[in-house]
C-alpha cells in the first residue's frame, strides 16, 4: 500500500485532535485530543522511516510514547487536583485568573 | 541480527563523552538524590539536607562547566545528540547561576513564619479539614527541590540538544516539572490550581504540535540531526511543502515557550497564579533555554531557509513587542504586569534572532554576532527580573504576598530602600542606562542594525519607549502616590536572608553589567558561534 496514504491519515488526525482541543470544553477530552496529536505525530513518524528505510523514526516513536506517558502522569494528577477543588472538569470554569 | 542487516543498518556502540557531559549528569543526580532524601530522610530534617543536596549538584555542576569551558573542549558529543559549544557553555553557566538564585528564593521561610511558600499539602482540598491538618501539622513540600532541579536538567538539555529527538525530550523535561510547581502555593491555592491547568493544557499542546513539525522535518530530511536537516537544505532542489510546515509547527513549539505572541496568552495567567519564586525561577530559566534552543534550530538546522523564515520573524518580534508593551501599560497586578514585560523582553530579543547576523551570513567582523547578543540581553533581562520577583514576595498585606498595584502606593515613603531598589529593576527593564537593560537593549539593536534589519530596530526603539510608560508608572506608583483612603496598605516585611542575598544578587548585577559590562560581553562574543 502507498506509504502516503499513512501520512494523509496522520494529518487528518492531527487536525482533528487540534480542532477538538480548540472547541470541546471537557478537560479531560482536551486532553484525549493532545494524546491523540502525540499518536498523530508517531504515525507519521513510522511511516517517514519506513519511507527513508532508517529506524530513526521508529526510536523516536518510542520515545514520544514514553513522553506521553509521562504527560498523562503529571496531567491526571493536575485535573484531578482541580475537580477535587471546584467538583467540575470543564475548562471556562476555570476563569478566576484574568485581567 | 537478522532482522537489522535486512535493513542494511548496524547500530553502533554510543560512545559518550562523560565529562563534558558530567554538568548535566550532575544536576540529574542531585535531583534524584533529592527524590531518595525525600523517601528516607525524616521530616525535619527533609528542607535542610535537601537544600544542600540541590546547591552541592548547583556548584559542583557550575565549577565542571567553567573548567570544561576554560578548557576549550568544543564537541558535538553522544553520537551528535548534544552540542557542548560556545553557547551552550554560556547558557548552561547562566541557567545554574540563576537556577542557584531562584533556590535562594525557595528557601525562604521567615516570611511564612517559619514555613516555605509552597501548600503544605498539594493533594488537600483548599480550605479543608484535610488542608488545616496539614497546616497545623507543618507539613511541607519539599519535593519541590527535586522537581525544580530535574526542571534545571531538562533546561540544560534544551538549548544543547544537537538531534531533534533530544530536543523534545529536553521541553519535556523541563516542562512536566514546571506544570506541577505552577499548583503548588500555599496561599491563592485556587489560582494556582487554575494556573498548573492551563500552563499543562497550553503547555501540552505546544509539545504535541512541536512533534508534529519533529515528524515532518524527518520526512523531508530523513534524518533527527539538525546538521543533516541543514545538509538536505542544501541539497534539495525545490521548496518542499514538508519542511515548510513542519518548520513552522517547530516554530510554534518554541516561540510558545518563550512567550512569543500570537503564543503568548499562558504567560499572563500562570506567571500570576504561580508561586512567585517558581514564576522568577520560569521567567528566567525557561526563557534563557528556551532562546538557546530557538536559535540553535533556526540557525543551524533551517539557516539555509532564513529568507523564508526571516519575514515571518519580523512580523512575529514586531507584534510580541507591541503586545507586550502596550497591554502592559494597563495591567494592575504587578505578577501579570511582569509577565507582559516578560513578553515585552522576548520581542525584543526576537529582533536579534530575525537579523540572524552570524559570521557565515556575511556578519561585519567587529560586531556583536545574534546569539551574542540575544545571550547577553538574557542575562540582564534575568538579573532584574529575579530580584523583582524577590522583592514581590516581600511586599505583603494580612499575611499573603499583595500583588495588586494600587495597594503598592506609597511604599517608597514607608520602605524607602525596598521601592528604591524595584524601581532600579524597573529602570532596567526599561533600559534607562547605567543598568544592564540598557546596555542589552543596545547590543541587541546593534545585531539588528548589522543584520540590516533596519526598520525593525527603529520600530522597536520606539516600542521600547512606549513599554518605559509601563515602569515609570510603577515607579510612581510607589513614590508619588497616595494611597487611598479605604484602599489596603501592602507593607514590606523582613525576610530571611536567602532572599536578601538574591535580591542584593540582582542589585548589584544589574548595576555593574551598565556599568562595567566589558568582561559579560566579552564572555558572550566569545560564545556568539554554533558548533555544526
Amino acid at each position: 500500500m502507498d506509504p502516503q496514504a499513512y501520512i494523509v491519515m496522520s494529518a487528518i488526525l492531527f487536525s482533528i485532535a487540534l480542532l477538538g482541543v480548540m472547541i470541546r470544553r471537557n478537560v479531560l477530552i482536551v486532553f484525549m485530543c493532545i494524546e491523540l496529536m502525540l499518536n498523530a505525530s508517531n504515525l507519521a513518524l513510522v511511516t517517514f522511516s519506513r519511507m527513508h528505510g532508517s529506524l530513526d523514526g521508529q526510536i523516536a516513536a518510542f520515545f514520544v510514547m514514553v513522553v506521553a506517558a509521562a504527560e498523562v502522569v503529571v496531567g491526571l494528577a493536575i485535573i484531578v487536583t482541580i475537580y477535587r477543588t471546584r467538583r467540575s472538569a470543564s475548562v471556562d470554569d476555570a476563569n478566576l485568573l484574568k485581567f | 541480527m537478522p532482522a537489522l542487516s535486512l535493513i542494511g543498518m548496524d547500530i553502533p556502540t554510543p560512545h559518550i563523552e562523560y565529562g563534558l557531559l558530567m554538568p548535566f549528569l550532575m544536576v540529574v543526580v542531585a535531583a534524584c538524590l533529592g527524590v531518595l532524601v525525600e523517601a528516607l530522610a525524616p521530616r525535619p530534617l527533609r528542607h535542610s539536607l535537601q537544600l544542600l543536596v540541590a546547591f552541592l549538584g548547583i556548584i559542583l555542576a557550575l565549577f565542571v562547566t567553567i573548567l570544561n569551558w576554560a578548557g576549550g573542549d568544543k564537541a558535538i558529543i553522544a553520537l551528535g545528540a548534544l552540542s557542548i559549544d560556545g553557547p551552550t557553555y554560556f547558557l548552561w553557566t547562566v541557567l545554574l547561576v540563576f537556577a542557584g538564585v531562584s533556590f535562594l528564593i525557595f528557601a525562604e521561610r521567615r516570611l511564612e513564619g517559619n514555613a516555605s511558600a509552597f501548600t503544605p499539602s498539594a493533594a488537600a482540598v483548599p480550605g479543608s479539614t484535610g488542608e488545616q491538618e496539614a497546616i497545623e501539622a507543618r507539613f511541607e513540600h519539599t519535593e519541590v527541590y527535586p522537581l525544580a532541579m530535574f526542571a534545571l536538567s531538562g533546561m540544560m538539555l534544551f538549548p544543547a540538544a544537537n538531534d531533534l529527538i533530544m530536543m523534545f525530550v529536553g521541553l519535556e523535561i523541563l516542562s512536566l516539572p514546571l506544570y506541577l510547581l505552577c499548583g503548588l502555593a500555599r496561599r491563592r491555592r485556587l489560582l494556582s490550581q487554575e494556573s498548573a491547568m492551563k500552563y499543562f493544557l497550553l503547555g501540552s499542546l505546544s509539545s504535541a504540535i512541536f512533534v508534529y513539525g519533529m515528524a515532518l522535518l524527518y520526512g523531508f530530511a530523513g534524518s533527527f540531526d539538525l546538521s543533516a536537516i541543514s545538509d538536505s537544505l542544501q541539497s534539495s532542489t525545490q521548496k518542499d511543502g514538508l519542511l515548510l510546515a513542519g518548520m513552522t509547527l517547530v516554530g510554534v513549539g518554541l516561540l510558545f515557550k518563550v512567550g512569543a505572541v500570537p503564543f503568548h496568552s499562558w504567560t499572563p495567567d500562570v506567571y500570576q497564579g504561580a508561586p512567585t519564586p517558581i514564576t522568577g525561577f520560569m521567567a528566567t530559566c525557561t526563557k534563557i533555554a528556551a532562546f538557546g534552543a530557538l536559535l540553535r534550530l533556526f540557525y543551524v538546522a533551517l539557516g539555509g531557509l532564513r529568507w523564508d523564515w526571516q519575514p515571518v520573524m519580523l512580523v512575529v518580534a514586531l507584534v510580541t513587542m507591541f503586545v507586550g508593551s502596550v497591554v502592559g501599560i494597563a495591567q494592575t497586578d504587578l505578577k501579570r504586569l511582569l509577565a507582559y514585560s516578560s513578553i515585552g523582553h522576548a520581542g525584543f530579543i526576537l529582533v536579534a534572532v530575525t537579523a540572524a547576523s552570524q559570521t557565515g551570513n556575511g556578519k561585519p567582523a567587529d560586531s556583536l554576532s545574534s546569539v551574542s547578543s540575544a545571550l547577553f540581553y538574557l542575562v540582564a533581562y534575568s538579573v532584574a527580573t529575579i530580584g523583582a520577583f524577590a522583592i514581590i514576595t516581600m511586599v505583603r498585606l494580612r499575611g499573603g504576598e499583595s500583588t495588586s498595584l494600587a495597594s503598592w502606593a506609597g511604599l517608597g515613603r514607608r520602605s524607602p530602600v525596598t521601592a528604591a531598589v524595584f524601581s532600579l529593576f524597573m529602570l532596567s527593564f526599561a533600559g534607562i542606562p547605567l543598568t544592564g537593560g540598557f546596555i542589552g537593549k543596545w547590543s541587541v539593536f546593534a545585531a539588528g542594525w548589522a543584520g540590516g534589519q533596519q526598520w525593525l530596530v527603529v520600530a522597536a526603539v520606539v516600542i521600547s519607549l512606549i513599554a518605559a510608560v509601563i515602569y515609570l508608572r510603577v515607579i510612581v506608583t510607589m513614590f508619588f502616590t497616595e494611597p487611598k483612603a479605604d484602599a489596603p496598605v501592602a507593607e514590606v516585611a523582613r525576610p530571611g536572608w536567602t532572599t536578601l542575598v538574591a535580591v542584593g544578587f540582582g542589585v548589584v548585577a544589574t548595576i555593574v553589567l551598565g556599568v562595567y559590562p566589558g568582561p559579560v560581553l566579552d564572555l558572550a562574543a566569545s560564545a556568539g558561534e554554533f558548533l555544526r
